[in-house]
């Protein structure tokens, strides 16, 4: 008899805090938010501007440390408080990707080249990088474009490319900050679409802060962020077992 | 991939005015160097060519070229009779301004001792040496004369019949070979009116004495020419240019000159010692100076430029922060640009002086250890002019993507 594997979630975030600014001036951003979020799932980050869904996005992103609270990637504790357990870039390099409002291409870089550079970095070869490279934007649908410049492309083609970009590495997690709010509806449930299809067909965690609620249909479960406090949400899709409200 | 070239690719223009920026900076600094190695070359040319082991000039003094010196011109046959003695040479140089074809030109007039010395030595680019006692002269090409012009100094005409390149005084001015008696009809040319005036003071002085009084041709003879009057001393030439036999031992026979109260005898070392550290000291320090400071001000203009084309692209160093890149990324896309500019500026600035130090009014030198001494410099000028850039980029944090 073989004893049942428990498979951790592709991120976890435990009792997360984080102040800002201290005495008078201090402001408590994130208030024991704890979240798991499993690979191949979608989840939505909802909530007025303010409510913290950006703070907790740097957070999980090891880009801003909360001041208290653990974050777990697979199984492994990579920030207890503002302590880096793991070399953070290194492991942002591998296990995450990043999508936001604005695409963020890095503008002398050809649309392939974006993504390119993501895998190089990451220690793949020249040669293997653009075979990946190519793959990624044909199946983004934007391998026409591979050779344009980001001010050659449309707003939409832009946000494929950082898509594309953020896939590079086939992260763990994907966290989007607003990825559709410079497009139009059309355009932006398209993105939407995208995030689900990459998390259902690539097994990768993907957490989407939005203001859009005409997609929310596309996401596993949906969280609400008020001042600072994580709950499970109302949308279409609410919060199922792995989703704990802080 | 190499982010540094992709990016000088996308803002070409951008890059190519920086670089030229710089390589016309780095080429004045190239040139100031040029400058004061030129001066140099200028100040010890005639000393280093004219082929002198000893040089006589008058007691206590340190001429002819540091400062005025006056010798007998028979100084030159008792050089002669020392034992160790080739041959001896007059040697006389002044510097005169004559208008020509409606322009100043300034001509250092060198006399060359006829016939022992006709000028065979000289570096001829066209014509011939001296060919006559009187009347001939051997020109710089800087002084614009071309072969077989005529040109009017003193109350003779002088034809053109040999030209040189970069035979140069240590101010510059070309210089101009004559035989030393033409030489000296040059430089002791006086109006008529001045010699009829010299000639009616010397009747006069005469007149006065009891001597010129119980002798009247004796005032007579006062009153004709400086040259018939046997108690008038020839006139007196610079310095007096001793050669060495073969064999003979320069210290010796600088320790028997030496010996000579009249005179003062320096080695043609001593002579160029006497140049450098007298004449040109005080602008080759000042050159020195501007160098340095120039050298300073391209540091200074490199690192701004590159802190500002990073300061351009940091938004783009946060998102390769953030997607992970090492800091070595971020370090070799500043350092490669910096390095870029500075070897390209270095390049340009080389390839234009070689068209416009020629056309320099004076002469520039550019030497093979200065150029690879300033390469050193633009290196490490490169480098430093980086650090601004690469410790404002390696600060940034990745979330500054996230701000945006």
């Amino acid at each position: 008899m073989t004893a049942p594997t428990t498979v951790p979630p592709a991120l976890e975030a435990e009792r997360l805090t984080k102040v800002y600014g201290r005495g008078n001036t201090e402001v408590v951003a994130l208030r024991d938010v704890s979240l798991q979020v499993a690979a191949g799932e979608v989840v939505a980050l909802l909530g007025p501007s303010g409510a913290g869904k950006s703070t907790l996005l740097t957070a999980l992103g090891l880009v801003n440390p909360p001041t208290r609270g653990r974050i777990l990637v697979r199984g492994q504790a990579v920030l207890d408080g503002d302590r880096a357990l793991t070399d953070l870039r290194a492991f942002r390099r591998r296990h995450l990707g990043f999508v936001f409002q604005k695409a963020n291409l890095i503008p002398f870089l050809t649309a392939l080249e974006n993504v390119q550079v993501a895998l190089e970095i990451n220690d793949v070869p020249p040669r293997e990088a653009r075979r990946r490279g190519l793959e990624l934007l044909e199946y983004l649908g934007v391998a026409d474009r591979a050779r344009n410049h980001p001010d050659a492309l449309s707003g939409g083609q832009q946000q494929r490319v950082a898509v594309a970009r953020a896939l590079a590495n086939q992260p763990d997690v994907i966290l989007a900050d607003e990825p559709t709010a410079a497009l139009d509806s059309h355009r932006g449930r398209q993105v939407m679409e995208l995030f689900a299809r990459v998390a259902h067909e690539r097994g990768a965690a993907v957490i989407v802060v939005t203001h859009d609620h005409r997609a929310l249909d596309l996401f596993d479960r949906t969280f609400e962020m008020e001042d600072g406090r994580l709950r499970v949400g109302n949308g279409p899709a609410s919060g199922g077992p792995s989703g704990i409200g802080g | 991939m190499n982010l540094a070239v992709r990016d000088i690719r996308h803002h070409l223009a951008r890059f190519v005015l920086t670089t030229v920026g710089i390589g016309l900076l780095l080429m004045i600094v190239m040139g100031m160097g040029g400058i004061y190695r030129g001066l140099i070359t200028e100040a010890i040319l005639l000393v280093d060519r004219i082929g002198a082991d000893l040089w006589l000039v008058q007691g206590n003094t340190r001429g002819p070229f540091a400062e005025i010196s006056r010798v007998a011109a028979n100084l030159e046959d008792r050089a002669r009779a020392v034992p160790g003695v080739a041959g001896a040479r007059r040697f006389v140089s002044h510097t005169v301004q004559r208008a020509h074809h409606g322009r100043p030109l300034r001509i250092v007039v060198q006399g060359l001792s006829w016939p022992e010395d006709r000028g065979a030595w000289l570096p001829l680019v066209a014509g011939r040496p001296l060919g006559q006692a009187h009347y001939e002269m051997i020109a710089d090409r800087t002084l614009g004369l071309a072969l077989g012009e005529t040109i009017q100094l003193g109350k003779d005409h002088y034809t053109v019949v040999g030209l040189t390149q970069g035979m140069v005084g240590s101010g510059g001015d070309g210089l101009g070979f004559f035989s030393v008696a033409d030489a000296q009809a040059i430089q002791f040319d006086e109006p008529p009116e001045a010699v009829r005036l010299e000639r009616a003071a010397r009747f006069e002085r005469v007149t006065r004495t009891d001597l010129g009084r119980v002798q009247p041709a004796l005032a007579e003879r006062g009153a004709g020419p400086a040259a018939d009057i046997p108690a008038l001393g020839r006139p007196l030439v610079s310095a007096v240019m001793v050669t060495l036999a073969p064999g003979a031992d320069p210290a010796a026979v600088a320790e028997a000159f030496s010996r000579w109260p009249d005179v003062t005898v320096y080695t043609t070392a001593a002579q160029r010692d006497l140049l450098l550290s007298g004449m040109v000291d005080k602008a080759r320090r000042q050159l020195g100076l501007f160098r340095v400071l120039l050298v300073i001000i391209s540091a200074i203009i490199m690192a701004l430029i590159i802190y500002t084309l990073t300061l351009d692209k940091l938004h783009d160093i946060a998102m390769l922060k953030l997607i992970g890149a090492r800091n070595r990324v971020i370090v070799g896309l500043i350092l490669q640009q910096s390095l870029l500019i500075g070897a390209l500026g270095y390049g340009l600035a080389w390839w234009l002086g070689q068209y416009a130090f020629p056309r320099f009014p004076r002469l520039v030198v550019i030497e093979t250890a200065d150029l690879l001494a300033l390469a050193a410099i633009v290196l490490a000028i490169s480098v430093l002019a980086s650090l601004l850039g690469i410790g404002k980029a390696l600060r940034v944090e990745p979330n500054k993507v996230l701000a945006a």
